[in-house]
């Protein structure tokens, strides 16, 4: 088996990184560049740069912070939030991201994803998929940071972005964001079941023994956490070491 | 001593990723599509992530083939990474059949979608495995680009295709991937390369971008 990923996900608004419940009422809870470098120097797989304004307000704010985590943290960086077009993947890339996240401009226009995909490699592209559950029994694509309705299937949409050439999808369930009520284990089986490509679940992880059941029963390819690392409600070591007790392989750095 | 490293510009993947972790390692750095400045080298890094027949193209679009010929006969140590280390093999069977610089006698093939315990497994392989000698003894390891690396040290691995050396003394280390031996690093005398990526693999990956720079 894999290692599963352990993914810090930062929420940023302006300079901070903030968390919220249900991707709504935010928390400032940091400083990006100083909580990226501490995350990495625990033994984190992967940083997650989201930027929760930036559809919203319609700009691009991260570069610099980009750049600056970039010369410190040599792991993996993701970075989604208003991106909307081949010429914002390129930005973000010179400024030192390796995987690119698009959502809102992908629903709109989802040939973006081939165009990006074409240019800079499926391991580039991310489909970020943010789910709401709906009165049946699917889950619906929001977007605009959970605001905006789009009327799409999680998982068609999936099946579909993939199909134009995403290379991994990164779940975020909005019922679950910020809840500590554990991950949407079905939404992630749904979603992981359906696509050949990774899948990363994100939102709603209330404890260690939270990872078991979404690996197992979910599909998981890898976790995005927040609320549990920022606010030092649990430490890397002692998740991983959950992870190591319930069969599931992480990376140690030596 | 600072080495003096120069990575090869040819429009393909992310190297400042490369740059910024070689020159936290102390070295300094230039990015180049130069003929002269590549065949006069002190080391060499050939990036890339995409597609192999648009790397392949764009080097040889840019005569960056014979540049690369030139250096390895100088004997100064070379290194591909990801697909920089697919293209130093001798054809690549991606979306096409395609040649590559054929510096290490080998093919590039696709991973299947099924590993040998009959199940489907996800493709892009993304996230950490752990490397390994392909053999024994250990002496190739001990004495290359992983001199300084602990065999079972996890490295960070995106690729949807992988190498395979014709001759397993170019073979330096596997991965495994449910089940199937991957290459993870290979060297012939200065020619080395890395599927993994050293510039996203934490401490582990700049240990090995040091030990690059010691050869």
């Amino acid at each position: 088996m894999a290692c599963l990923r352990l993914i810090a996900r930062l929420d940023i608004k302006g300079a901070n990184v903030i968390k919220g419940i249900h991707l709504e009422g935010n928390r400032v809870v940091g400083d990006p560049g100083q909580l990226s470098e501490k995350y990495y120097d625990q033994g984190i797989d992967e940083i997650i740069y989201m930027d929760a304004v930036a559809t919203l307000y319609g700009r691009n704010s991260l570069q610099k912070m980009i750049s600056k985590t970039a010369r410190k943290v040599f792991i993996p960086l993701t970075v989604g939030g208003g991106v909307r077009s081949v010429e914002d993947v390129q930005s973000l890339l010179s400024a030192g991201a390796d995987k690119i996240a698009v959502n809102t401009a992908a629903v709109k226009n989802p040939e973006l994803i081939k165009n990006m995909a074409e240019k800079y490699g499926a391991q580039c592209i991310v489909l970020s998929i943010e789910a709401k559950k709906n009165r049946g029994d699917g889950w619906e694509a929001m977007v605009d940071h959970g605001r905006e309705h789009t009327g799409l299937n999680v998982a068609a949409w999936a099946q579909k972005a993939v199909r134009l050439g995403a290379g991994e999808i990164l779940l975020t369930s909005i019922d679950r964001d910020g809840t500590r009520k554990g991950f949407d284990i079905e939404l992630c089986r749904i979603v992981s079941e359906n696509v050949p490509v990774p899948v990363i679940i994100s939102g709603g992880m209330g404890k260690p023994d939270d990872l078991k059941s979404v690996v197992v029963n979910g599909k998981a390819d890898a976790v995005a956490m927040a609320d549990i690392l920022h606010f030092k409600r649990d430490d890397l070591d002692t998740i991983k070491e959950h992870a190591v007790q319930g069969g599931i392989k992480v990376r140690y750095d030596s | 001593m600072t080495a003096k490293i120069i990575v090869i510009d040819y429009g393909m993947g992310n190297i400042f990723s490369i740059c910024n972790a070689l020159e936290h390692c102390g070295a300094s750095v230039c990015l180049s599509s130069d003929s002269r400045e590549i065949r006069e080298a002190d080391r060499l890094i050939l990036p890339g992530v995409g597609a192999f027949r648009d790397g392949i193209e764009n080097i040889k679009k840019q005569h960056l083939y014979e540049d690369i010929l030139i250096f390895k006969d100088r004997g100064r140590p070379l290194l591909g990474i990801c697909l920089g280390m697919q293209m130093l093999f001798s054809t690549s069977e991606e979306f096409g059949f395609w040649d590559g610089l054929n510096l290490i006698p080998g093919k590039v093939v696709q991973i299947p979608g099924y590993g040998i315990d009959e199940f489907s497994h996800k493709i892009p392989h993304i996230g950490w495995s752990g490397i390994n000698p392909a053999k024994e003894p250990l002496q190739a390891w001990n004495n290359g680009l992983l001199a300084s690396t602990q065999p079972g040290s996890m490295v960070y691995f995106v690729h949807s295709f992988y190498a395979v050396p014709d001759n397993r003394d170019n073979l330096l280390a596997v991965c495994d991937y449910n089940g199937l031996e991957i290459t993870a690093a290979v060297q012939k005398n200065n020619i080395m390369g890395c599927q993994f990526h050293p510039e996203k693999s934490g401490k582990i990956g700049l240990s090995i971008f040091n030990q690059f720079m010691r050869i």
